[in-house]
């Protein structure tokens, strides 16, 4: 038998999925709808967020969603009461959605022109992560009630994450949220991200929210109006 | 945990290789940042039985670990993290969420049997 020799490769392992998102996202660019996808743990409002921004949304542009869950169409029941078109994606037993996903679920879909796409990925804080969807901005929600120190325990998907909300504001006196630690805690992971504090019951940051995305969605049309010409 | 489908995704990509050079593959090198979002331990597990019955069974992966480098702006250099928990400089504590290493996921090499 020979001596083995060692050879050089280098090859992303997540390379299909790369690829797909960036023909997802160049696509998305093109037809001018701009993709947010959400991540949290189980529990933290990602559903109750997202119904009460589709709601206010569809009253004034194009706007759908598509919810990942390992099992059940109920977040797709409760995120279609915002009269906006939503499809869910169960994914059996795989704990976070794939670019390739995203790309079935939208075919086909006679959802028309769109301004926004909200993407709900699966519940779960570690595994999406690692998997591009070709969004142009991932929020990363965590509840009051979880705890302040979410980001230290899951630096990797606030680290992957482009803005932070933080859900259940209305809460907060009641489980004697620290608000100044989560911050801090977010900022020490994430320098410089982007945060919002939220109640989807009271309404608290829901319009600075609106606004933030509005404004993202405007940068991203200009600059693909720019790139065309 | 997602780690099953990536060793899979690692099995395929070295198979092909051993494929297309007629080879035999030892041993899978893998480049693995921090900030990758996998468990080693959950990884060389599950690589195991990604190998079963394929050309790749009894073949080692063997994992290097990538550490955060971040840049520092004050520094205007690289910087290496110790913790995933902290994004700032070492050297002179500024804030910085520019990460240039650390997120990596890649077969850098293959050992192989011609």
């Amino acid at each position: 038998m020979s001596t083995p020799r060692l050879l050089e490769v280098r090859k992303n392992v997540l390379k299909q999925n790369d690829f797909v998102a960036r023909a997802l996202r160049d696509r998305f660019g093109a037809e001018g709808v701009f993709v947010v996808s959400l991540v949290s743990s189980p529990g933290a409002g990602k559903t109750t967020f997202l119904e009460k921004i589709l709601t206010l949304l569809h009253e004034r542009c194009r706007v759908a969603a598509l919810v990942g869950d390992l099992a059940t169409e109920n977040d797709a029941v409760r995120l279609a009461r915002s009269q906006a078109p939503v499809k869910q994606i169960t994914t059996g037993t795989l704990c976070h959605l794939e670019a390739a996903m995203v790309e079935t679920a939208m075919k086909g879909w006679g959802t028309g022109k769109l301004d926004f796409l909200f993407i709900e990925n699966v519940g779960n804080l570690v595994c999406p992560s690692s998997y591009d969807l070709g969004e142009n901005v991932r929020m990363v929600l965590m509840s009051v009630t979880e705890g302040e120190d979410k980001p230290l325990k899951y630096p990797t998907i606030f680290n992957s994450a482009d803005v932070a909300v933080i859900t259940k504001m209305d809460l907060a006196a009641a489980v004697e949220f620290n608000e100044g630690a989560a911050i801090a805690n977010i900022e020490v992971v994430r320098p410089g991200m982007k945060i919002f504090k939220v109640s989807a019951k009271s309404g608290l940051g829901i319009s600075d929210f609106m606004d933030y995305i509005a404004q993202r969605r405007a940068e991203a049309v200009s600059t693909q109006v720019e790139t065309r010409s | 945990m997602h780690e099953l489908s990536l060793a899979m995704s690692i099995v395929d990509m070295a198979q092909e290789e051993a494929q297309a050079r007629n080879a035999k593959i030892t041993a899978v090198h893998l480049k693995l940042g921090l900030l990758s979002g996998v468990v080693k331990e959950a990884l060389l597990s599950c690589y195991g039985m990604a190998c079963t019955g394929t050309p790749l069974e009894g073949s080692d992966l063997l994992i290097e670990e990538i550490p955060v480098e971040i840049f520092c702006e004050r520094c205007r250099a690289p910087r290496v993290l110790s913790s995933t928990q902290w994004f700032s400089c070492p050297d002179c504590g500024t804030p910085s969420a520019a990460v240039v290493h650390g997120k990596e996921l890649e077969v850098s090499a293959l050992e192989i049997e011609e």
